[in-house]
């Protein structure tokens, strides 16, 4: 038992879950905790914008699978953080936000700068807690961080009035504790899984489809080894994206509104999925009639709640999906089953692969999104890691950009958060200082946060940001030039600002490339120096995305280049 | 789709903020409450919440499935209604315009089993504790006489033993 204030304790239980860095901006309401930064050994990095720090926290736990911690004031500084907070939980990413709030007896009295987030951000949250008095801080932490980061992982807020960071208590730092209605894992059923690995057997045109659960659980040797085994293509959903390398010959990419034209067109001849981590959305699938009714679905997934929520499954498996594959692959082992002889259905998928490899139109143009794309591919090393922001340059980088490391592929996929990509950057960044990372971007996205470029060179975290500029709110002028007769409202950005310029104001490193040969030169700049670096690449703003499955559409009615 | 009622019996820590939590979830997923109640148990660190909700059998698995995720509660229960005692207690006001009003009215409470309060000149009051069908059954007998109000608690229910 030591006696030390609410704000003392709260780095010290924090010190004590490994945490090494927040990510925030102080206030009024936080000014306690910031003060204790003087006397603890965690890094404070300096956000510009609260959100920002929330994904910089977000892209930090999704990299590094530990909760990323995120600082903000009361009021402005909280309702900041909702967007952030909305973002991880869309993704199950682990964070913990610690917000303060106004003192206790003050809450509910409309005073300066309150607002109750706890009650806004409730719907966005795994969980939230607002401790009332100093003493109950060590532990409220260490269950925020044990809920944070266990089962589904996922968002935690922590909102702490003024007076319980400046109150004094004894304090024990438990390391039992119990919450009762939390039950994060659920032993895989091993009958359900032989009867999934019999439906697979039995099927004559068996498919894999991983979901990001797969990434979070980082079950890439076991899917790659279920795959090879019983010699399934597989296919994956945007945020299982590199859940299994896509230079491997039983990839097939990503399914959805712009998946690959081989994997949209397997999935719907497919009669069995092995469907693992996902939670059907509806834009990896399309319409949830036309999905389920076409073949039979095994569905492994660590939330419960995702059973039968977008698709009914014949074979169930809740469990952490890395021991679930792990109780196949024993399967597999005991019965011997190794596949070496090619089924006319993974012939006519290896077909499939090779026919839109050489027949998918890309934009004709030098500057094409395709050609940028595999330009930044071939010079990245493998280990490299990808984020990107929200819109056609991300739907581009699905297409275009193979992961081949499995797990170094992150995007808002859920929220769809424009200027999420280039922050999380940065927490990518601090959680792997030693592999390049990259923001894939586009203009209008990165215009959203790029205040992060202060933190980057200011905290000298050297991220790339790599813009496929067009000048336009490219996925909308999309929309309208194909649902709206051309009609082009509120999407052109006249070139401004000039992100070169603006690269160099913040102390970045700032390049245009506008050819192939400046671009090359530019990456490998980039890749070379010790400053972030912003590359802007101008496009050609009439290009679309394609393939396009129109919402509301079932896969199958892909719309293809022409 | 086949909709059908269903009596959720939802054990909670008896902390504040909970009953936001559930409601703002029913909201949230585009559940429907029908009925809510919400009582503190014999152990007082914990509250039963009886929600009544309409819906088809994958709907209501669902919404079974999303109180469960939630941290809070502890135990979530679709009660079998042949299985179960439940009940709901509903206080009517009635008008009272005839002489013979008052004992159309006090007849009718008593084959329902209800008691007759506040008796005024030209009002009337009954409490009646049943399930909600005889309540709505004898809402549309006493309505001819005039309704002023009603209050209604919603459904408290239990489910037997060895049930």
């Amino acid at each position: 038992m030591e006696t030390m204030t609410g704000a003392k304790a709260l780095m010290k239980a924090m010190e004590k879950e490994g945490v090494k860095q927040v990510f925030g901006l102080p206030g009024g309401a936080n000014l306690p905790m910031y003060d204790e930064f003087a006397r603890c050994d965690i890094r404070h990095i300096l956000a510009r914008h609260e959100q920002s720090a929330a994904h910089m926290a977000d892209g930090f736990g999704r990299i590094s699978r530990k909760p990323g911690v995120c600082f903000a004031t009361s009021g402005p500084g909280a309702t900041n953080v909702l967007t952030g907070i909305a973002t991880a939980q869309a993704d199950s990413s682990p964070m913990v936000v610690v917000t303060g709030q106004v003192a206790v007896n003050m809450i509910g009295r409309d005073a300066f700068q309150e607002s109750d987030i706890i009650g806004m951000a409730n719907p966005v949250v795994k969980y939230s807690f607002q401790p009332r008095t100093a003493g109950e801080i060590p532990e409220v932490v260490r269950k925020g961080f044990y809920i944070a980061e266990t089962g589904r992982p996922g968002p935690v807020l922590i909102d702490i009035p003024k007076d319980v960071q400046i109150n004094e208590a004894e304090m024990t730092f438990p390391e039992e504790f119990k919450i009762q209605g939390y039950h994060p894992w659920t032993d895989p059923d091993i009958v359900a899984v032989e009867k999934a690995l019999d439906m697979l057997l039995n099927s004559e045109r068996p498919i894999i489809l991983a979901g990001g659960g797969t990434i979070i659980s980082s079950a890439f040797a076991e899917l790659q080894a279920v795959a090879e085994a019983l010699m399934l293509p597989v296919v994956t959903t945007f945020k299982g994206k590199g859940a299994f390398p896509e230079t491997h010959p039983l990839s097939l990419g990503p399914i959805g509104m712009h998946g690959h034209a081989e994997a949209n067109k397997m999935m719907t001849e497919a009669d069995c999925v092995l469907a693992i981590g996902t939670r059907f959305s509806d834009r990896s699938i399309g319409t949830f009639e036309a999905f389920e009714k076409r073949l039979k679905i095994i569905h492994m997934d660590v939330d419960p709640a995702e059973i039968g929520k977008n698709q009914t499954a014949q074979v169930v498996v809740v469990g952490d999906v890395k021991t679930s594959l792990r109780i196949m692959i024993k399967l597999l082992l005991q019965r011997s089953i190794k596949k070496t002889e090619e089924s006319i259905w993974i012939k006519h998928v290896k077909e499939t692969k090779a026919y839109w490899k050489e027949n998918l139109k890309i934009h004709p143009g030098e500057m094409s999104s395709a050609k940028i794309l595999r330009k930044l591919r071939e010079i990245l090393p493998k280990e490299s890691i990808i984020t990107t922001e929200v819109g056609q340059h991300q739907m581009w980088a699905s297409l275009f950009y193979d992961v081949i490391q499995p797990g170094t592929f992150f995007s808002s996929t859920g929220l769809g958060t424009m200027g999420w990509g280039f922050p999380a950057s940065i927490g990518a960044k601090v959680a792997r200082p030693d592999v390049p990372v990259v923001d894939i971007a586009g203009d209008g996205s990165f215009a959203m946060t790029e205040n992060s470029l202060a933190t980057a060179v200011l905290e000298d975290i050297p991220v790339i940001v790599f813009i496929l500029n067009n000048s336009i709110l490219g996925m909308v002028a999309q929309w309208q030039r194909t649902f709206y007769d051309r009609r082009m409202i509120g999407v052109d950005q006249q070139h401004c600002p000039d992100y070169v310029k603006l690269a160099e104001s913040y102390g970045a490193q700032g390049i245009r490339a506008q050819s192939m040969d400046e671009l090359d030169k530019a990456i490998k700049t980039a890749l070379s120096s010790d400053v972030a670096t912003v590359i802007d690449i101008p496009i050609d703003p009439e290009e679309d995305v394609l393939p396009f499955v129109a919402p509301g559409t079932s896969l199958s009615e892909m719309i293809l280049p022409s | 789709m086949n909709i059908m009622w269903a009596i959720l019996s939802i054990l909670v820590e008896n902390k504040p903020g909970i009953l936001f939590k559930i409601t703002h979830l029913f909201r949230a997923r585009n559940f429907n409450i029908d009925s809510i109640s919400v009582g503190v148990t014999e152990n007082p660190d914990y509250s039963r919440m009886t929600i009544t909700t309409f819906g088809d059998e994958k709907r209501i698995d669902q919404i079974i499935k999303q109180l469960d995720k939630m941290i809070d509660t502890i135990d979530v229960k679709r009660l079998d209604e042949h299985k179960t005692v439940y009940r709901e207690l509903s206080i009517f006001k009635i008008k009272l315009s005839n002489a013979n009003d008052s004992m159309d009215v006090n007849k009718l409470a008593n084959a329902y089993g209800g008691k007759v309060h506040d008796v005024k000149k030209d009002s009337i009051m009954v409490e009646l504790t049943a399930t909600p069908d005889q309540i709505k059954a004898f809402e549309e007998l006493v309505k001819p006489f005039g309704i002023i109000d009603v209050a209604r608690t919603g459904v408290a229910a239990l489910q037997r033993s060895g049930a």
